[in-house]
């Protein structure tokens, strides 16, 4: 399985995400390694389509595919199921991602 | 790391705000207590924050706690970051607050805030008591064990020092021009 993570060091909390999405991948039982990237730029957050920090991809696949594109550097929001606006992506979106990845799969 | 230090003096602002008024720090002399909280609409802590500084603003108005909230962001590299996009954000989410336009980011910088959100609380005689985060749990306010501000407004309107006059604000930084 190919997983990256693209994070802007200026957002705090991109290593509890990282955390977050290795411990859900264990849950899994997925091994794979995760491509970590920083990006740094804002020409970098542009090559990337980086949409904020942090930005999981399965397979290249963003796991909250964005409403509007607008490659920043910046912190990224997810929208809880509750309502609440997180800095965190939610468990539950990491984990449907990688039950998924053959949906998530480009072409 | 700010420029303004608990003991030190509030420093003045005229800024305009969602309402189309002209808001001046002093318009507050009145009040027990101001939090001056450099904010924003994009980034993700300040909107996790956002109902329970609504919630603070709520609970202690009637003991003369006044919160102003000022963005000054650079909107033009983040365009929700703009007045017309603080008006939609403040009227969607309620605000009971001012939300006021930094846009030369002169008090940003005068304040030296680095993050969003970023509190700076005065006491009734302008003086800095305390300078930092919200609490201690963006995520999950169900969680939070260290209700920062809260604290600290508790400890200024009983004429008393807070148990912590400063703490590491958390959140994104502010998008200088």
């Amino acid at each position: 399985m190919q997983v990256s993570f693209l994070y802007y060091e200026d957002c705090p909390s991109y290593d509890l995400a990282l955390e977050r999405l290795r411990e859900v991948m264990a849950e899994e039982g997925i091994a794979a390694e995760v491509e970590v990237i920083k990006v740094e730029t804002e020409e970098r957050a542009r090559e990337l389509r980086f949409i904020g920090s942090p930005t999981i991809r399965v397979y290249g696949q963003d796991i909250d595919p964005p409403g509007d594109y607008h490659y920043a550097l910046t912190c990224r929001a997810y929208h809880l199921d509750d309502g609440r606006i997180s800095p965190l992506p939610p468990r539950d979106m990491i984990r449907r991602a990688l039950r998924s990845p053959a949906k998530s799969q480009p072409g | 790391m700010a420029k303004l230090k608990p003991g030190d003096k509030a420093v003045h602002f005229e800024l305009p705000g969602v309402d189309d008024r002209s808001h001046a720090l002093a318009d507050y002399a009145d009040r027990e207590a101001v939090a001056v909280i450099f904010t924003c609409n994009h980034c993700p802590y300040a909107r996790a924050w956002e109902d329970r500084l609504i919630g603070i603003q709520a609970d202690f108005d009637a003991r003369g706690v006044q919160l102003v909230a000022i963005c000054s962001n650079d909107a033009n590299k983040y365009p929700d970051d703009s007045l017309p996009r603080m008006k939609e954000r403040s009227e969607d989410k309620g605000f009971n607050f001012p939300y006021l336009y930094d846009e030369s980011q002169e008090i940003a910088r005068t304040y030296g805030a680095e993050r969003t959100p970023e509190i700076f609380l005065f006491d009734k005689g302008g003086t800095l008591r305390y300078h930092g985060t919200v609490d201690d749990n963006y995520d999950d306010p169900a969680a939070v064990k260290n209700h920062y501000l809260r604290e600290a407004l508790e400890a200024v309107l009983a004429g008393q020092q807070p148990p912590n006059a400063e703490t590491a604000p958390v959140g994104c930084t502010i998008k200088w021009k």
